[in-house]
């Protein structure tokens, strides 16, 4: 319990916002280093195969160049590559850089050029001349999906659910069916601030690690763990992350390089990647769903058999959660799940935003769009016919569903009622105008987390753990209810993030970390509120000698009887009472094993979506989105909404713009760059209309946070897909959905 | 061969505000420069190629992708990062603008969008929505904050008279 709400539940701009319009907020590249090092990394231009010899001779000889670092005279790192597992790499054997001549992938980092400057280091690069003898690659998921199988080690908690019924059989008797195919290509991250790590040498192999990492605890693991060294000689301090949505989770190359280059030269260096090498790492893998549903003549499902073929890398089985939502979205009694992976020679892909729901989604919603049209009923109405209140998947209880508010609350803010059913039946001009909807759906999770909240000497309040903020608002919501928990101005509370000195927390991912560090701080401040309580009372005289919480409430510094105002005491006499030091506490959340076992949570969404498309030309442009969400308790309405327009905006690149393309003769990714990798720029992006519906959910987590990072991009993708449909007449089953698909 | 020493070139310029001399080598991009040599790190590296916008500062007014800038070019001109924004200690409009309508989230983009803004303001070409989202479209956001940052400019452009505030030193 919170001692009131102030803060929590109002819109309160961003604490951090001061540092980053001005300039003053630090990424990973721009701490500063005496005598610091320039590295420069060269990739394979081959995809598969091994290197037969390095020519440094050029390189070398550049003025500046301190090392240059190959598989020839790698220093020693950990020989297993168990060694190399992160807390949330997948099953599988983890990369290894500049482990020996072995190329698994297309610009896999195979040189460092260590230079006293990044020009010199750049310039070196350039001259190092490399041989391979190549072997024949697979890059094309189309190829391979023939010899895919299903993974042997499932990644933890991402099992599809046991089948249920018979979906073959029902799908066989059902009067209405649809069964298609439904693909989504390979995406990249291309958050704005390209990886990077400054390492800071201390001597005495004592290192401070400044990386672009969603995890300082799990960077500090892996680099204590691959180069043998105690952490405590790893400090990884990184306040400010330039976008994450997933790359920063698992320690990326530069890491590595950079760290394992700093302890050999005894010197403090930089790796930073070029926004090329962006695009020779982590990414949302393709995926091709094949998905069929079986209805009755009204709509009522009576089968969902969803299979997903995913790519992988050679050495680790990346999996994501694709087919589950088909299980547990609507309610059917008939359904089946495969989730198999098929092995390319490419990096590992990993976690993207909402990882598994967007593409699993995309499938489904756009069926259950086509099964509408073949029942002949609003997709409104399709999906209301439907509407599960309980887990199917698991059995389990939901904590809280308002997806029924979010339909009915976002239909009416978009006028969905006045739709005319019939594609290409609504026009402006040369404009065809397409009106389509989704469902979104991302599970609600709560993890293990500390946070220490203290009341200084000077009257301020400070709050502490080692989760990041991406650029999710962690920072401010931490404040908030550390503000409202112990009576502070928001002014007053200043929040320490990304410092693997400080509390426990996990990866910032899932949109769990307003569940798992927002829980952590309020019980800090419970905690703190009953160390005060119990020294006020121990004052002679104390007005609060007899009180208790409940009795008392915390404000502007002082702590007061709820029925007397006026009888009080402030923190700063408590404070000097307690010889004038800090006074803190420090508290661990975690989810309840008992709730789990009988419940689950999930957020939800309706999306609507308007396009308007060149009837000649074949442009699209998404003119309206409405996005409804349901997601439990929301701490900032202002920082939330942002998450739910960024998850929006995402959805629309998914849809209409990011694909990366492979030329599969070379096994390599030609658009690797910001000018031909698409994403959503200002003019692509319509005004979003953001809403929030009621939802109190006092199960999912100790402060009734389901978590919003994910949601917004969920059904986003679908609804445009669906409004295209509605323009145009034309499935386009394969995002994105450009001009070359509509006009075949 | 790239060396260093017998290349350098002097080159004088004012930084926000404050006149600088420096010695650069030819091959020196202005964004390292900043970056790397004087420390002022607000200006963002996001793709090195002009595509993104991370890096845009005001050249004489004008808004320019300093990774496309070599600062050996510069003599004589008058560049504005973003730490040069504020005056007398107080924020340009169009960064408390940004705080107070959430126009970021990760914040990597910002200093860019916010030069680019002040610029396209001084410009004329804050006239409506549309024509904000047009040109603003060189700054890419990936946390998606469009709505929003156009939402800062249109409030600044609107409301305050900011022709002769941050464009020129």
């Amino acid at each position: 319990m919170l001692t009131n709400d102030l803060h929590v539940g109002s819109p309160r701009s961003r604490i951090d916002g001061p540092a980053k319009v001005t300039g003053q907020a630090t990424y990973a590249a721009e701490f500063a280093a005496p005598d610091l090092a320039h590295g420069y990394i060269v990739g394979s231009s081959i995809a598969k195969g091994a290197i037969t010899h390095i020519d440094v001779s050029a390189a070398e000889a550049v003025a500046g160049v301190l090392k240059i670092f190959t598989h020839e005279n790698r220093p020693r790192t950990a020989w297993f590559s168990s060694s190399y597992q992160d807390q949330v790499g997948p099953p599988g054997k983890p990369f290894r850089p500049l482990y020996d001549e072995t190329i698994l992938y297309s610009g896999q980092p195979i040189v460092l050029v260590v230079a006293e400057t990044f020009e010199s280091a750049r310039y070196a690069a350039s001259l190092v001349r490399i041989q391979y003898a190549p072997q024949k690659h697979q890059t094309d998921l189309q190829a391979a999906r023939h010899e895919s199988y299903e993974p042997p080690s499932k990644r933890f908690g991402m099992a599809p659910p046991p089948a249920r019924g018979d979906a073959v059989d029902a799908f066989g008797k059902s009067v209405l069916r649809v069964s298609q195919e439904y693909a989504i290509a390979a995406e990249y991250h291309n958050p704005m601030e390209p990886h990077a790590t400054t390492v800071v040498w201390h001597g005495d192999d004592t290192i401070t690690v400044h990386d672009k990492t969603q995890g300082v605890l799990n960077s500090q693991a892996y680099v204590a763990s691959v180069f043998g060294l105690p952490k405590k000689n790893v400090r990884v301090i990184s306040p400010f992350v330039g976008g994450g949505f997933g790359s920063g989770l698992r320690p990326q190359q530069q890491l590595f390089l950079a760290v394992m280059a700093s302890l050999e030269l005894k010197q403090s260096v930089r790796v930073e990647l070029t926004r090329e090498q962006m695009f020779s790492h982590v990414h949302r893998a393709e995926t091709v769903n094949v998905l069929s549903l079986g209805a009755d003549k009204d709509g009522h499902l009576n089968s969902v058999q969803h299979h997903a073929v995913a790519a992988t890398s050679q050495f680790e089985d990346h999996q994501e959660v694709v087919v589950n939502w088909s299980g547990l979205l609507y309610k059917v009694d008939n359904a089946s799940f495969q989730q198999d992976l098929a092995k390319l020679d490419i990096y590992t892909p990993g976690d993207m935003r909402a990882p598994g729901a967007p593409l699993g989604m995309f499938a489904l919603e756009s069926a259950m769009d086509e099964l509408a049209i073949a029942a002949d009923l609003d997709p409104l109405e399709l999906r209301l016919r439907n509407y599960a209140d309980a887990d199917q998947n698991t059995g389990k209880i939901l904590t809280s569903k308002e997806l029924r508010a979010c339909y009915q609350q976002g239909s009416e803010r978009f006028g969905w009622s006045k739709r005319n059913p019939v594609p290409g039946s609504m026009r402006e001009g040369r404009e065809l105008i397409g009106w389509g909807m989704a469902s979104g759906v991302w599970e609600a999770y709560m993890f293990k987390t500390s946070a220490r909240v203290t009341v200084t000497p000077g009257g301020k309040l400070e709050i502490a753990c080692a989760t990041s903020d991406i650029g999710t608002g962690t920072y401010t919501i931490l404040a908030q209810i550390g503000a409202d928990g112990l009576g502070f101005a928001m002014a007053d509370v200043t929040v320490k993030l990304g410092d693997t000195s400080l509390p426990a927390a996990p990866v910032q991912g899932g949109s769990w970390t307003a569940a798992s560090a927002g829980s952590a701080v309020m019980a800090a401040c419970e905690t703190l509120r009953k160390k005060l309580l119990a020294a006020a009372a121990r004052f002679p005289d104390s007005p609060l000698a007899k009180a208790k919480l409940d009795d008392i409430i915390f404000i502007a510094g002082s702590m007061v009887l709820k029925a007397d105002p006026s009888m009080g005491v402030s923190l700063n006499d408590i404070i000097a009472s307690c010889g004038g030091s800090a006074i803190e506490a420090e508290e661990t959340v975690k989810p309840s094993l008992l709730k789990y076992l009988q419940y689950s949570s999930f957020a939800h969404s309706a999306v609507f979506a308007e396009v308007r498309i060149d009837e000649e030309l074949g442009v699209i442009r998404v003119t309206r989105i409405v996005s409804a969400v349901a997601a439990g308790r929301i701490l900032n309405p202002k920082t939330a909404r942002s998450q739910i327009i960024g998850g929006v905006v995402w959805g629309i690149g998914m849809a209409l713009h990011e694909e990366a393309m492979t030329d599969h003769n070379l096994g390599r990714i030609m658009n690797r760059s910001l000018a031909e990798y698409h994403v959503p720029v200002n003019a692509d992006i319509c005004d979003i209309d953001v809403t929030f519906v009621d939802e109190v959910d006092t199960k999912v987590s100790p402060i009734g946070v389901k978590g919003l990072g994910e949601i917004g991009i969920v059904g986003t993708a679908a609804a445009i897909a669906n409004a295209v449909h509605h323009a145009t007449g034309k499935r386009i089953r394969t995002l994105p959905i450009t001009i070359d698909k509509l006009l075949a | 061969m790239l060396s260093t020493g017998n290349t350098l070139t002097r080159v004088a310029f004012t930084l926000n505000g404050v006149n600088r001399s420096v010695d650069v080598e030819p091959w020196t991009v202005l964004l390292d420069l900043l970056r790397h040599d004087l420390a002022l790190t607000g200006t963002k590296k996001g793709c090195d190629h002009g595509q993104c916008g991370a890096c845009t500062i005001l050249i004489d007014g004008a808004r320019i992708n300093s990774c496309l800038q070599l600062a050996i070019m510069q003599e004589g001109k008058d560049i504005v990062t973003i730490e040069g924004l504020a005056r007398d200690g107080q924020m340009h409009p169009l960064q408390q603008a940004f705080i107070d309508h959430d126009a970021f989230q990760c914040g990597y983009c910002t200093s860019g969008q916010i030069c680019s803004g002040v610029a396209l303001i001084v410009e004329g070409r804050a006239g409506s929505r549309e024509e904000i989202r047009e040109f603003m479209s060189g700054n890419i956001c990936r946390c998606g904050a469009y709505p929003n940052i156009v939402d800062a400019i249109a409030d600044v452009a609107t409301h305050l008279n900011v022709s002769n505030h941050g464009a020129t030193t």
